[in-house]
């Protein structure tokens, strides 16, 4: 297979243009020599926008930790209001889809279509579990008025290991902006994956996807990971702040 | 995928999110128990641990067969601690209040 990658590349880099189409590989592209240079080249132009995406949100974790330094009893205050354990059934959630993937990507290298159709469904299945216990969070804040603006209420909240003290709610306040920022950016991630996904999923319900090219797979893969690392890290930051009693 | 992989990494896969899933369970726990300023120090080594398996087993980062991959993830990951530990430096060391 590879072997024949290889010569059919050789033809088409000595053929005129029209007689090399007839002997290249169809998943080939042209100016690519062979199928793992093709897919290397895919993969590394998804880990520069994945670069970029680590910046993107970089920003927001700067301003989240130069804050935390500033309002500590606060945020630990206004963390202690989330649902810890909701928090940490969808860092389990995510653990899963991301071994969803990371199987469909095995079963589109090794051509098993059921498989992949079947991992694709129940990683989007996860995915849409994620959102709806993030729904249930979000509609608890939005139920306690912690949600910032004109009807944010965050009085007599004791901050945590300070028996008699009460959080600031502008302090508070500035954490729950945060909190909806990057987890609403994160949760809009998760929906461009699961739209992404679900073109994935026509595509293997096609059978377009084989062992030779199968590069959406595995770059749409890459984007769900990285969205997963970005929950690793939010889940401590965000809901773990200061929790022991 | 390499050489030495073309052998099933299945099990691989499954010892990665196991051990990910053990992390988290470990980092929920660890926050409801007095540590200090280690409670911290704890949680974000953890993220640091689970987010480093998933980025090299299951975006296959260890076994890239593109040394150019490396070098952007390596990029990615000092820009970000450039931007990260100047800024915290300094306002660690300003009397900002």
């Amino acid at each position: 297979m590879q072997d024949n990658a290889n010569t059919s590349s050789f033809t088409a880099v000595h053929d005129h243009h029209g007689e090399a189409h007839a002997a290249h590989n169809p998943a080939l592209l042209h100016h690519f020599a062979e199928p793992q240079q093709q897919r290397d080249a895919a993969s590394l132009g998804m880990w520069v926008f994945l670069a970029t995406e680590v910046m993107f949100f970089g920003g927001l974790f700067c301003a989240y930790l130069i804050y935390r330094r500033w309002y500590f009893p606060d945020f630990a205050a206004a963390s202690k209001s989330i649902d810890a354990t909701l928090g940490a059934t969808n860092t389990a959630v995510l653990i899963c889809s991301s071994l969803t993937v990371v199987l469909a990507v095995w079963a589109a290298q090794t051509a098993r279509r059921t498989l992949l159709i079947l991992m694709l469904g129940i990683t989007m299945l996860l995915g849409l579990a994620f959102l709806g216990i993030k729904g249930v969070e979000y509609k608890d804040k939005f139920e306690e008025h912690h949600v910032p603006g004109a009807s944010f209420s965050f009085d007599h909240v004791p901050v945590p290991g300070h028996p008699g003290e009460f959080a600031n709610p502008r302090h508070a306040q500035m954490f729950f902006s945060l909190y909806f920022v990057m987890t609403g950016l994160h949760a809009l991630h998760m929906i461009i994956g699961l739209g992404i996904f679900t073109w994935l999923l026509i595509m293997a319900w096609k059978g377009r996807f084989t062992p030779e090219w199968h590069t959406p797979v595995e770059i749409g893969g890459l984007y769900w990971h990285f969205v997963d690392i970005v929950w690793i890290y939010l889940f401590p930051l965000l809901y773990l702040i200061d929790r022991h009693p | 995928m390499s050489e030495h992989s073309k052998s099933s990494p299945l099990k691989m896969y499954f010892g990665i999110w196991i051990t990910l899933l053990v992390c988290t369970y470990v980092t929920y726990k660890a926050a409801f128990i007095e540590l200090g300023r280690f409670n911290a120090a704890v949680a974000l080594g953890i993220a640091t641990l689970k987010a480093t398996l998933v980025a090299l087993f299951f975006m296959h980062v260890w076994h890239a067969s593109e040394k150019l991959t490396k070098l952007v993830v390596i990029a990615a990951l000092f820009f970000l601690l450039l931007l990260l530990g100047l800024t915290m430096s300094d306002y660690a060391t300003r009397l900002w209040s």
